[in-house]
């Protein structure tokens, strides 16, 4: 990601240290500089030992996926099955294209639903005359993103449980109170506007970087030109958002597979599996819960390959609009 | 619009002179926006406000209010007709709501310590030309951001390193974030070379230089990447979830999930007091406790977290 600045940097690097240390460098000078090397190894040695902990010798552990893995005698121990564990895939057992059809409608909808919801707010903001006001606004919609989803989900029942606020208003004027947590046929609304609450003002961050980027030169002329405001937002506005939306969207797609995992499993119980089962919930259920280590595994693996192949396509994709991607080549 | 442009401008700008026109337009440039639409732009605003912050009026109102309101409204009031802090006192008196607390603030705090250390010291040396196999580690880190181990593996690891159970399967596993060391290093190699140069001439070591040069002029990037680690560490449930059988070590929001999400009453031996106020002062008590923290960092995050997401999203 840094790629561009580091590697301007590392180009001028090498003189330097070669002047640190020439060909014809006393004892002690060698002595000093190697004494060098080893601190800045000691500096690294913690965070180096936990990514290797904690990210890659983890990989090893998706051995299971081909084996009956028996925690009770361990991972090496345990016998090998072949490919037994992708069955849950490949033969479509009920419960995984459950899962994977749940996932890929609350991503088709969070896409459409959710996406533009920040470019509209940055629009909004950008427009307002007041700049203390914009301030305000924006510190308020940012607030939401620092908060767990345990305490966003706690808010929601809170507002509109069967129990909350609203219901009790309802009850109150002699209505019916509302049926909406716990309700299996609404669950994606209400997931999708949990995310459009917590996240939206966050995700406006970006749109709002780049509207302050546009050259207000380009304003002065089209006003001069007798341009009027809805005139202006789409020929010198829009265009000016055009990279990072696009930018954005593709590697909004990139991460099609994952859906707010933290959410949906924290709300699984109140709505039964089918309306809530999602990849990564099923990994959870099928693997740590019921104890089939092996075939959640396989899903798991499988869903971590064709996420990475997403993210690298969606990569490429950005490139070839002629946007700067998030890895550089 | 390109071919009428010469024209218009030469029949405006000879009338106003060289200055761009004034009155119907802003300082930006754009025409002065309809008063209607201001209008409807004011009450767009204040919506959005309002559905953001009235929950939490109304959680703060129901944990102070007074018993019988509370009971009276059906457990939620956006008004507080008096001071009670009897919810409070029965949470925070012992029991597993101040156990929790406590748990949290552990995590937290040495948890934040430990990763910010490591992370600054990982990103120092990995800012260094001199540093051995700099490449190699640099690429190791860069990749962490590309995918996750996944769940099951990250659970057998923990276990493999006799973690799981322990306070420190909720701090470790999380300790380091390429992110946050990718944008700590850039910072590290902004610092002029001059300042390291001089040093290491007058004859300062590592150890020296990064103590005494680089975390000095870093203070701002240490802030906010501090913060960043300690309300990950704040909000985290799924790693206490997964890693911790024990409930005497949950931390916060796994007690949160328990009485409140899947709204489970707490036992009244575990609320030190005579008379138990109703549930919902008591759930959304412990709400405010698990939220505090975060309001009273936001205002500090909020001031540099702009600035570090356009440094991490634009230039990485």
């Amino acid at each position: 990601m840094t790629a561009t600045p580091t590697a301007r940097r590392e180009q001028a690097a090498p003189p330097v240290a070669r002047t640190d240390a020439p060909a014809t460098e006393r004892p002690a000078a060698q002595r000093r500089r190697a004494r060098r090397s080893w601190v800045l190894l000691a500096f690294a040695l913690p965070g180096m030992a936990v990514v290797l902990a904690f990210h890659y010798y983890p990989l090893l552990g998706n051995v299971i996926a081909w084996k009956d893995y028996l925690p009770f005698i361990g991972v090496w121990e345990s016998e090998w099955v072949g490919w037994d564990n992708f069955a849950v895939i490949w033969e479509g057992d009920p419960r995984f294209l459950n899962a994977l059809k749940n996932t890929l409608v609350i991503t088709a909808v969070q896409t459409v639903v959710v996406f533009p919801l920040p470019i509209v707010l940055a629009l909004l903001l950008n427009s307002l005359l007041s700049e203390r006001v914009k301030r305000v606004v924006q510190s308020i919609t940012y607030l939401p993103h620092f908060l767990s989803w345990v305490i966003v989900v706690a808010l929601f029942q809170t507002i509109l449980g069967a129990t909350g606020s609203i219901s009790s208003w309802l009850r109150a004027q002699g209505l019916e109170g509302l049926d909406i947590i716990g309700n299996a046929d609404v669950f994606i609304a209400l997931i999708t506007s949990q995310v459009m609450w917590k996240d939206t003002g966050w995700a406006a961050i970006l749109f709002l970087a780049a509207l302050s980027q546009i050259d207000t030169e380009l304003y002065e002329a089209s006003a001069v030109d007798g341009a009027s405001r809805w005139r202006q937002l789409w020929h010198v506005t829009l265009p000016g958002m055009r990279s990072i939306v696009i930018l954005l969207f593709i590697l909004q797609l990139g991460s099609s597979l994952t859906v707010g995992f933290e959410q949906i499993i924290l709300q699984q119980g109140m709505v039964g599996l089918r309306a809530s089962e999602v990849l990564d919930t099923f990994v959870y259920n099928q693997g740590i819960v019921a104890g089939r280590w092996g075939e959640a595994t396989a899903v798991g693996l499988v869903k971590g390959v064709i996420g990475v192949a997403l993210v690298l396509t969606a990569n490429k994709v950005a490139h070839m609009f002629g946007e700067a991607g998030v890895y550089q080549r | 619009m390109s071919t009428t442009s010469p024209s218009v401008r030469n029949d405006r700008s000879t009338p106003v002179g060289q200055q761009r026109p004034r009155g119907p337009h802003l300082k930006n440039g754009q025409p002065r926006p309809h008063p209607a639409m201001q209008v409807v732009k004011g009450v767009a605003v204040a919506l959005i406000c309002a559905v953001i912050v009235m929950p939490f009026v109304g959680i703060v109102a129901t944990s102070v209010a007074p018993p019988a309101q509370v009971s009276a409204a059906g457990g939620f009031v956006f008004w507080p007709e008096g001071i009670d802090l009897t919810a409070y006192r029965s949470i925070l008196s012992g029991g597993v709501v101040t156990r929790s607390i406590q748990v949290s603030l552990f995590v937290t705090l040495v948890g934040t310590a430990l990763a910010l250390t490591t992370t600054a010291l990982l990103a120092y040396a990995l800012s260094r030309p001199s540093m051995p196999f700099r490449g190699f580690a640099l690429g190791l880190v860069l990749l962490t951001l590309l995918f996750h181990p996944g769940m099951i593996p990250m659970y057998l690891a923990v276990k493999d390193f006799g973690l799981l159970d322990t306070v420190w399967a909720m701090i470790v596993p999380s300790m380091i974030s390429g992110f946050n060391v990718i944008v700590m290093r850039a910072f590290f190699m902004n610092v002029p070379g001059e300042l390291t140069d001089a040093a290491r001439i007058d004859g300062a070591g590592e150890l020296q230089i990064f103590t005494r040069i680089m975390l000095p002029l870093s203070k701002a990037i240490l802030a906010v990447i501090g913060l960043f680690y300690a309300v990950a560490y704040w909000n985290s449930f799924f790693s206490a979830l997964l890693y911790l059988k024990d409930s005497s070590l949950w931390p916060l929001q796994l007690v949160l999930r328990t009485y409140v999400v899947n709204n489970t009453a707490l036992a009244s031996a575990e609320l030190n007091v005579d008379v138990v106020p109703p549930q919902a002062s008591i759930q959304m008590a412990v709400l405010v406790v698990a939220l505090v923290p975060i309001l009273v960092v936001y205002p500090f995050l909020q001031k540099h977290f702009a600035k570090g997401v356009l440094t991490g999203a634009v230039k990485g």
